[in-house]
């Protein structure tokens, strides 16, 4: 018994991770098989992007913005170990716009886009609003999850771009103001270096993320145990599991699109 | 008429119903009433499907209430949850309103809206509250707006779970006698949960008492004092003493 507990411990939580999983799929397949199927609803959509975008704005902005600032700063730094300074703005360029710009966007959207449907949904769940809605005919999948998943995965996107254009804004800042750089010289080696897929990339992550980010809120709110601290273990719940599977994607997505 | 037939279901190791066997006829009222814990609001939710019972048969009309078209099935019931449950994101004519601005018979805005306010005087509340949100309103004004939206597409069954739990007296006394004029001005059905013995008198026609996952009693309510069940005694005395344990 005492021998075979550890083991059985291991197993339990293997199947309750499996298990986990299997929701999640047949949670994120319903969500997805909603989205084509009427009713629709145009507000709660409208409010979501409003939500999701809009007011995640400045967070992307400024997250970008000292990011920028920072690469451009390590990679003069490093680059003058092989007098490769001049790679400055190129680097930094699609450093941000493969990378930093999507997954730190995302990380930041999700911290606080994740948490605030998770924390809503679940309250939603704890009040019985969920039910309620239920009663008078509309389904919760279709009326919170769809409008949030949809404008998430529309909207991270255009989060991610306008994020990959200020992070290269705060490289140009620090590049013209601290390591010397001709402004016009800067701009021109950025513009010449950058190819199609390499924003292009960056903005199929941020859709992908923006899946993630709605899809975790969601689903860990409207799974929300009863009282405050469920709803507390919802939200932490969601960032945790947005933040990880953003990383774990980013991974995967990279390895597809320059793998070889 | 609804009719529960052997009704079980479990949360794990927690058997909360265990055969429950009841009958409400077409426009009466019934009220359910038992202690904390004892599966009633479990039971008001596997009749409109929110529970899947493990066992038993649930039927309106004949009809089994897990079969058939949802949407349909629904439409023909209005519910008052204990917390209101209001949208807090929508106002409060919205609130009412949800469901004639939903669905195939879609009603176009000031329409709804209209309706929504005559259902708010109905509840004895003034137009000006149709524009506020549900957060600006005392539980007592929250409870009588959740009754409006209830009441709104004129449901012919009503379901009340614990519909004056966390009220004044007064606001009680108030909630009661609207839920008894608009079941019987509505001819409605009305299934209520309720540990309120005020409640039970105002608003039932019959009642029945849940104990240990059974239906320990039914009867009208003019029955409710003669009876000589020691647990309907216990319970509408408020009795410490008495089969029911009072530590459960």
């Amino acid at each position: 018994m005492t021998l075979t507990a550890p083991l059985a411990a291991l197993g339990r939580l293997v199947l309750d991770m499996l298990a986990s999983i299997g929701r999640i799929a047949i949670f994120a397949f319903q969500v997805v098989s909603h989205i084509f199927r009427p009713p629709f609803y145009p507000r709660e959509f409208l409010n979501a992007v409003l939500q999701i975008g809009w007011f995640s704005l400045p967070v992307v902005g400024l997250t970008s913005l000292f990011t920028g600032g920072a690469l451009a700063l390590q990679i003069y730094a490093g680059g003058a170990r092989y007098g490769a300074e001049a790679a400055v703005p190129s680097i930094t360029a699609i450093g941000m716009v493969r990378e930093l710009g999507p997954v730190l966007g995302g990380l930041m959207v999700a911290a606080r886009v994740t948490s605030s449907i998770a924390a809503e949904i679940g309250t939603m769940k704890v009040t019985e609003q969920i039910d309620a809605l239920t009663t008078l005919s509309t389904n919760p999948l279709k009326y919170l999850a769809v409008p949030r998943v949809v404008a998430a995965v529309l909207v991270v996107p255009v989060l991610v771009a306008v994020g990959d254009s200020i992070g290269i804004a705060g490289g140009w800042i620090v590049g013209i103001n601290q390591l010397g750089f001709n402004s016009s010289t800067y701009i021109k080696n950025t513009v010449n270096f950058l190819q199609f897929w390499d924003i292009g990339s960056g903005l199929v992550k941020g859709a992908a993320f923006g899946f993630i980010i709605a899809l975790m809120g969601v689903y860990h709110g409207m799974n929300s145990g009863r009282g405050a601290q469920g709803v507390g273990d919802a939200t932490k719940s969601a960032v945790v599991a947005a933040s990880v599977l953003i990383l774990a994607a980013n991974f995967l997505l990279t390895r597809v699109f320059f793998g070889s | 008429m609804i009719e529960l037939r052997n009704v079980h279901k479990a949360f794990g190791s927690n058997h909360v119903l265990r055969g429950v066997d009841l009958v409400i006829p077409k426009g009466t009222s019934m009220v359910i009433i038992g202690g904390s814990g004892t599966g009633k609001s479990v039971l008001l939710k596997s009749v409109l499907g929110l529970v899947r019972p493990d066992s038993g048969t649930i039927t309106l009309d004949g009809q089994d209430v897990t079969r058939g078209d949802r949407d349909a099935f629904l439409a023909r019931f209005g519910m008052l949850f204990q917390g209101g449950a209001l949208f807090d994101s929508l106002r409060v004519w919205e609130n009412v309103a949800f469901r004639l601005r939903q669905g195939a018979r879609k009603l176009p805005k000031d329409q709804a809206r209209a309706i929504a306010i005559e259902k708010l005087r109905r509840v004895g509340l003034k137009e000006h509250v149709a524009d506020q949100y549900p957060a600006e309103l005392s539980g007592g004004m929250q409870k009588r707006v959740g009754l409006a939206r209830a009441i709104a597409a004129e449901p012919e069954i009503i379901f009340f779970d614990e519909p004056t739990t966390g009220l004044d007296p007064i606001m009680s006394g108030v909630i009661n006698d609207l839920i008894r004029e608009i079941v019987t001005e509505m001819g409605a059905t009305a299934m209520t949960i309720t540990h309120d013995m005020t409640s039970v008198r105002a608003i039932a026609d019959n009642v029945a008492m849940l104990h240990g996952g059974k239906v320990r009693w039914t009867g009208a309510v003019s029955g409710l004092d003669a009876t000589d069940d020691p647990y309907v005694q216990q319970f509408i005395h408020g009795r410490a003493e008495g089969p029911i344990e009072s530590v459960r």
